[in-house]
């Protein structure tokens, strides 16, 4: 148990890449933190700062109020699991298990405790005899957290763990996670790059992009209120719609295809003030052509069953506007070249410095 | 399983293609082999045919290893490859694991590590013989500062060491390529799984890299204790020439000295059945342990 600290944390390789450009985030104790972002945002570096594995160029990470940039990995009571598992291949899974509290010269019978323990909790009582090749997949990433729960640290660090996996035991383990660590109530630190994963797991969000702490909040606040456009685009799916466009005052936001948008519920920028305006696709409803906000002349439409996907540009832009994604409940019966009038939902639109890409 | 056929259009051609090979495994290895296991029952007639080659059965065995001198020589053979191949893969694997942590310099570092392997036996056995040289080498000669006064070719450990080392030397390439090549083939995340699991950097070797290489040792203390025993003819001819008093002369050097020197064809011949038998006996031990382990 115990809080994670980080304050103005940098890394810059040998290379001169600056690879985390000053991230201060604070985890209370118990809470999940997942940090999630694209390829090469950061974000498992500064998972590996967290753990010891990689040094830290500049500030300050602490964990249980312990300053522990300085200390070696197995000094920071932390455990860690891995995208490949990392299981040791010559050692059955007790072994796997028990080696970390071999190490530290636990007691027989308190290992032996321990691993029983956490083999019943993960359901690996049948598995302890067998090596790590005769598992799946599923299997493996259980050992894996098996691993690290026997050791009773102070904070789990998960490194893509799911990402190994098919697609349904992916939806599975991403569940069991979730309760093993509100059940065990160890602090976590959670990369990913899925941002199902980091919506469904996280108590507090961290939204990476270019070595950056876009956004720090809870997921709700993030889908909410997206402090940037590509906390916007990069939480929700489909993304959001942004539309380039200028303030021009009473008549609302004219977008770059031609038509004007005024949406309700709105905090109009002042005029002539560059702008992104950001709708959600689960926020544009079909209505009745007099009460519409914009119009969308479809280019196609994917059917998913539960909703259907209607992509399109803004009627009368000649396609030099900017692509915009609706999705409409059921299967809607609508085809290639119709002409559809829709109205954003009332407060759900976001609008956005077209400079600095900040909402205002 | 799907097999691959091939259609020939003439039914000669696969036996004509296969023909090269078939030849000189027959003309220079069964053929001698046949030779050889059947002068081993034969007793040699002399150089005037007076007395014609006697079949004895295997006499020529029953004196082989009645014989106190060719008892020693199996000792020094033990003696010299278990030497020859510690200190080759010891060394090796020093060498590797220090190749293993550079980044940058990893490449020029291997280069010359393996340059020794391309220079022939005999070369590197004249290389040693100076080294070594009592009058002339540079180590007897910083041994005598130390008060140590080295000759080879009277004390039969100096001779040992001296080939044991020149023995060895040419082998350390082989074994750091392949240990260099086990050791990048273990993912780092296991060597960082187990730092925060509290293993130290001495532990972390022991505990998980060297099991995970073992697949690797194994193969090369074959590979090793093979080109200790057979192929170190070269290395000993050039620089003690089995002696100070047979002190140096293994299980190979023996059959030649006693086939080609001494003129004992019989015995000479028994000498290398045996010396055939135990490759066979390691390569059937490799073989099925690398069957065993391949899916490791």
């Amino acid at each position: 148990m115990a809080t994670v600290k980080l304050d103005g944390v940098r890394k810059v390789y040998a290379g001169g890449v600056e690879a985390v450009k000053g991230v201060s985030i604070d985890i209370a104790d118990g809470q999940l933190c997942v940090l999630v972002g694209p390829s090469g945002c950061g974000k498992s570096t500064l998972l590996r700062m967290i753990a010891g594995l990689e040094v830290i160029t500049d500030g300050e990470i602490s964990i249980d109020g312990r300053v522990v940039n300085r200390l070696e990995p197995a000094e920071r009571d932390i455990a860690m699991v891995f995208q490949n598992y990392a299981l040791y291949p010559h050692m059955k899974v007790y072994d796997n298990m028990a080696y970390g509290l071999r190490n530290r010269g636990q007691s027989k019978e308190e290992i032996d405790k321990r691993v029983r323990e956490a083999a019943r909790i993960l359901e690996l009582d049948e598995l302890l005899q067998r090596k790590p090749r005769e598992l799946s997949g599923g299997q493996r990433q259980r050992v894996a957290m098996g691993r690290a729960i026997v050791r009773h640290p102070k904070a789990f660090l998960f490194d893509e763990p799911l990402s190994n996996l098919d697609a349904k035991l992916r939806v599975h383990m991403r569940v069991e996670i979730k309760n093993l660590q509100r059940s065990l109530g160890v602090t976590s630190v959670y990369v990913t790059h899925d941002q199902v994963e980091a919506m469904t797991l996280a108590d507090k969000l961290v939204v990476m992009n270019g070595g950056v702490a876009e956004q720090i909040d809870t997921p709700i606040k993030i889908y909410e209120k997206p402090a940037t456009t590509f906390v916007a685009s990069f939480i929700g799916s489909p993304a959001m719609n942004l539309l380039r466009g200028a303030s021009a005052g009473p008549k609302g936001i004219a977008l770059a295809g031609g038509q004007a948008v005024k949406p309700r519920d709105f905090q109009m920028p002042e005029t002539g003030r560059e702008v992104f305006l950001g709708v959600r696709p689960e926020h544009l409803t079909l209505v009745n052509g007099g009460n519409s906000d914009l119009e969308l002349s479809v280019i196609a439409v994917e059917s998913l069953g539960a909703d259907t996907m209607a992509h399109g540009v803004l009627a009368g832009s000649n396609g030099r506007a900017d692509k915009i994604i609706v999705r409409l409940p059921g299967a809607a019966s609508i085809k290639e070249g119709d002409v559809l009038p829709l109205a954003i939902n009332p407060g759900m639109a976001h609008v956005f410095d077209a400079e600095t890409s900040k909402r205002i | 399983m799907q097999t691959k056929r091939t259609t020939f259009s003439s039914p000669w051609l696969p036996y004509a293609l296969l023909a090269p090979q078939v030849i000189i495994t027959l003309i220079f290895f069964i053929w001698p082999s046949w030779q050889a296991l059947v002068q081993s029952l034969y007793r040699q007639g002399d150089a005037f045919g007076i007395r014609p080659p006697t079949f004895v059965w295997f006499q020529n065995f029953q004196t082989l290893f009645a014989d106190p001198l060719y008892l020693n020589s199996l000792q020094v053979t033990f003696v010299f490859s278990v030497g020859t191949t510690l200190l080759s893969m010891g060394l090796a694997l020093l060498f590797a694991v220090m190749v293993n942590r550079m980044i940058r310099s990893r490449n020029s570092y291997t280069t010359f590590l393996v340059w020794p392997y391309a220079i022939a036996p005999a070369i590197a056995g004249v290389l040693w013989w100076f080294i070594f040289n009592p009058t002339l080498g540079i180590l007897p000669y910083v041994l005598d500062m130390f008060g140590y006064n080295w000759n080879h070719r009277r004390n039969g450990n100096d001779a040992m060491i001296m080939i044991i080392i020149a023995a060895a030397w040419k082998q350390i390439s082989y074994n750091f390529l392949f240990f260099l090549a086990g050791l990048q083939s273990i993912p780092n995340s296991l060597i960082e799984a187990a730092a925060i699991d509290g293993a130290s950097r001495m532990k972390r070797f022991w505990t998980i890299v060297f099991p995970l290489l073992s697949p690797i040792t194994f193969f090369l203390l074959v590979v090793n204790v093979v080109y200790a025993m057979f192929d170190t003819f070269g290395v000993i001819h050039a620089t003690t020439e089995g002696g100070p008093a047979q002190a140096t002369n293994i299980l190979v050097y023996k059959v030649y000295r006693d086939g080609f020197v001494n003129l004992n064809i019989g015995s000479s011949a028994a000498q290398s059945v045996v010396l055939m038998t135990i490759v066979v006996v390691l390569t059937v031990i490799q073989f099925r342990y690398i069957e065993r382990r391949v899916n490791y």
